[in-house]
């Protein structure tokens, strides 16, 4: 196989990691006001994700990076092009991070009330922009003869790529409804399932249409197979939550997010970014990507450390596998310092 | 303003300010290991409640380091999109393995570290924060040889059919000497920006009497890593110096404001300038120190800001190559002072406190707690300096920075992004300060506090409804 070939699918993987993992986070995020009734349980909702978020965040990290050093073109056209959607991303990250560390810094209501907020719109704003960010990726944009991109911001926002957004954020909902009911207790477990079934309706509803138009008007063959296959996995969450299977309803959002992902990349292979003016100025992974010693370097790199981040990543949430209710959060004067 | 100048305040602004928060993570995260490890070597509750007072001041700027450098990693393709499209093949690797390497095991590692302390073994509970310290030191490394690459350029060559620079040699690149030099010189300033900011806020609480047991050990392993590390500032510096004044000669005649050539030259104490900038009107010189400082040799010759500017013209064909001389030699020796500062109050400090002592003068603690600044000032001037000074390059000699920026981005999209960064950045200032004062004066938790509460009964099941030894 190409070494290009090798890294399209290298960071078709970074991405789908990115989606699965910090998926159920924006889910989180989103239902924070849904969910969490009165401070407790928001912390019990937050906890949930407290040790992982972080190192779930760093996908996109390394998403990005490996877009740089694998194919650099890919990585000025996309970063320079999409440039007031990723900066609201940006934005709303570096927020919601400091928001997760900082809101229980002080026991003030309207502080925690100000910091809820940040995490809700933190998690709402990329949850949806990744979804129409990923559609005109797959869909094309208008690249000149230089790659450079030469819309307009409305050019992004075609009904196309709202409903790519509409897609992922409910899918991170439900996702993270599903992730909340796996890893609580008591009436907040009872909730999650409750919004994880309505939730489901709307996946199916956003996702089905979203990859049936995806298949229709960019897939190949193989991609009717992971479309379905996403679809299985909403309806296998949507059976498996009214069941109290909440494990099966994991297995089942996480399935429906990578196939979800591989039928996008499958269906934009060789481009990585195609143009909507003249075919022969879109971006493929042989006119944007690095030299071959470059991708050389990089797939050792990757080879050697990538199974180790999945080793310990993997390990992180065995260590904090057990579910948390309102009883184990410390009250709030003999709070251990950190 | 034109593009070129916008994005050059976003990146100025933005860089910074993650390098704020970035030297006190390197330095504090290996002190607060260094405090746990002495914690479970001793037993002594003191070291433990050092550990979680320090380790949470480290949080609080941990999580700041880490948002703010999320716009690092990407502003390259947003704003220098024509920069990133020539170096890409060369300067893409190192980030993309910084963040295999070092963000993901920083990130992990720090989530165990926070939540695990009842969760895990005490030794796999101090190796979690051994390897956050590590991580920062691998991050450092990789980001600094890119940055390496863009002061000196190796182990590459231009494609003649793309006109785009193709990486021919990895490993020079790591091994870049001017790398060799930058690394050892962030990192000992690391230390310092460490060790300043645990020795200022130990002195605030000695001042008070307040917890002596826990901040008199603080103040003096503060104290001792800012004295050593304040030396590696300097040698490493030295050896900067010497190698910045053979690759970059404009650099070294900026931040001295030598504008014609000397030999030998003298170490400006105090050069004022013509407006326009490329003569000298007045100036206090110590004689042949500079010819010493940056060729080894008392009779060693400096290039001067006029002759460079030729030589380079005769180069790179016509054009300005000066920098903005003001800036580089002011920074220049705000950068040394504060470090020869540094220096100083770390060695008073450690005599003032030798053999058991603690000094009652109010004055002494005073000037503690206001050096914990200095290291911050010293920093930001000395990355003004050295990203100032390579200007009007972005890879030196190779790229130029007015080349380097987006063609496809408006103006205005680059004013809605740096204005809305530094207000976002401001904001976040003030919270982030806030914090920080309310923390580190309500300092370390009591014995009690630290202890693990006795176990309720026999039965193994009831661990899982005990409280969480930590929750957001």
């Amino acid at each position: 196989m190409e070494l290009t070939t090798v890294w399209f699918i290298a960071i078709a993987f970074l991405w789908t990691s990115y989606f699965f993992l910090e998926g159920f986070d924006f889910g989180v995020g989103m239902l924070l006001p849904v969910l969490g009734r009165g401070n407790v349980e928001r912390r019990v909702v937050i906890n949930t994700i407290g040790p992982v978020w972080d190192a779930n965040e760093v996908w996109f990290i390394v998403a990005g990076a490996a877009i740089f050093a694998a194919f650099p073109e890919w990585y000025a056209t996309l970063f320079s092009g999409f440039y007031l959607p990723l900066l609201a991303i940006l934005l709303a990250l570096i927020v919601r991070g400091v928001a997760f560390e900082y809101r229980g810094k002080r026991d003030d209501a309207r502080w925690r009330s100000r910091w809820d907020k940040a995490i809700f719109w933190g998690s709402l704003v990329p949850a949806f922009l990744w979804g129409v960010v990923f559609a005109n990726i797959v869909r094309g944009v208008p690249l000149d003869a230089d790659h450079e991109f030469a819309g307009t911001l409305g050019d992004l926002f075609s009904p196309y790529a709202l409903l790519g957004g509409l897609t992922t954020m409910i899918l991170f909902v439900l996702h993270g409804a599903v992730f909340l009911a796996l890893k609580t207790s008591g009436d907040i477990r009872e909730r999650a399932r409750l919004v994880a079934g309505i939730a489901a309706i709307g996946a199916v509803a956003a996702g089905g249409s979203f990859l049936l138009i995806t298949q229709v008007e960019h897939g190949e063959p193989v991609t009717w197979l992971t479309a379905a296959g996403a679809a299985a996995g909403l309806v296998l969450a949507a059976v498996a939550i009214r069941r109290g299977r909440e494990g099966w309803a994991f297995i089942g959002t996480g399935a429906a997010i990578v196939l979800a992902v591989a039928t996008l990349f499958v269906a934009l292979f060789p481009d990585v970014l195609p143009s909507t003016l003249v075919e022969a100025h879109s971006l493929t992974t042989d006119n944007a990507s690095s030299s071959p010693y470059t991708l050389k370097i990089m797939t050792w790199t990757a080879a050697v450390f990538t199974p180790i981040v999945l080793v310990y990543q993997g390990w992180t949430y065995w260590v904090f596998r057990k579910r948390i209710g309102t009883d184990q959060i410390p009250r709030p004067k003999n709070e251990p310092v950190r | 303003m034109d593009t070129v100048d916008i994005a050059r305040w976003q990146f100025g602004i933005t860089t910074v300010y993650h390098f704020l928060f970035v030297p006190l993570t390197i330095g504090l995260s290996a002190l607060v290991a260094g405090l746990e490890t002495a914690w479970l070597r001793t037993g002594r509750t003191a070291y433990l409640r050092a550990t979680k007072f320090w380790g949470k001041l480290f949080l609080i700027n941990f999580a700041m380091g880490i948002v703010t450098g999320i716009v690092q990693e990407f502003q390259f393709g947003m704003n220098w999109s024509d920069y990133s499209r020539f170096v890409g093949d060369v300067f893409g690797a190192p980030l993309a393995i910084e963040g295999l390497l070092a963000f993901f095991v920083e990130s992990t590692f720090l989530g165990l570290w926070i939540f695990g302390w009842d969760r895990l073994p005490k030794k796999i509970h101090l190796a979690c924060i051994w390897l956050v310290a590590i991580g920062t030191q691998l991050s450092a490394f990789f980001i600094l040889s890119a940055n390496s690459w863009m002061q000196h350029p190796v182990g590459y060559r231009v494609d003649e059919e793309t006109g785009r620079a193709v990486l021919t040699d990895f490993w020079a690149v790591l091994t870049n000497s001017t790398h060799l030099v930058a690394f050892p010189h962030t990192i000992t300033a690391a230390f310092v920006t460490g060790g300043m900011f645990m020795a200022g806020v130990s002195a605030w609480h000695l001042a008070r009497r307040k917890n002596v047991e826990v901040f008199r050990p603080s103040l003096r392993l503060a104290l001792a890593v800012t004295a050593v590390a304040s030396i590696g500032v300097a040698v490493t510096g030295d050896l900067q110096g010497k190698v910045m004044a053979e690759q970059q000669p404009m650099k070294m005649a900026a931040a001295e404001a030598i504008y014609e050539t000397e030999r030998p030259a003298g170490l400006s104490l105090l050069t004022i300038g013509t407006l326009d900038g490329d003569e000298e009107l007045f100036g206090i010189k110590l004689p042949r120190v500079l010819s010493f400082l940056s060729t080894g040799s008392l009779d060693g010759e400096v290039e001067g800001i006029n002759d460079v500017q030729a030589a380079e013209e005769a180069r790179y064909g016509p054009g300005d190559y000066r920098p903005f001389v003001p800036a580089i030699y002011w920074n220049f020796r705000l950068m040394v002072g504060v470090g020869m500062i540094t220096a100083f109050v770390s060695l008073a400090g450690l005599w003032l406190l030798r053999r058991g002592r603690l000094p009652s003068n109010p004055w002494v603690y005073r000037i503690g707690m206001a050096s914990l600044t200095l290291p911050f000032i010293g920093n930001s001037a000395g990355w003004i300096f050295t990203e100032m000074g390579r200007q009007p390059w972005s890879v030196y000699g190779v790229m130029k920075t007015s080349a380097s920026v987006s063609p496809s981005v408006t103006a205005t999209s680059m004013l809605i992004s740096v204005i809305s960064l530094t207000a976002l950045y401001a904001v976040l200032a003030v919270i982030e300060a806030g914090l920080m004062l309310k923390y580190a004066k309500a300092g370390p938790p009591s014995e009690d506090e630290v202890l693990p509460p006795p176990p309720d009964d026999d039965d193994p099941d009831r661990d899982s409804e005990r409280s969480l030894a930590f929750a957001y």
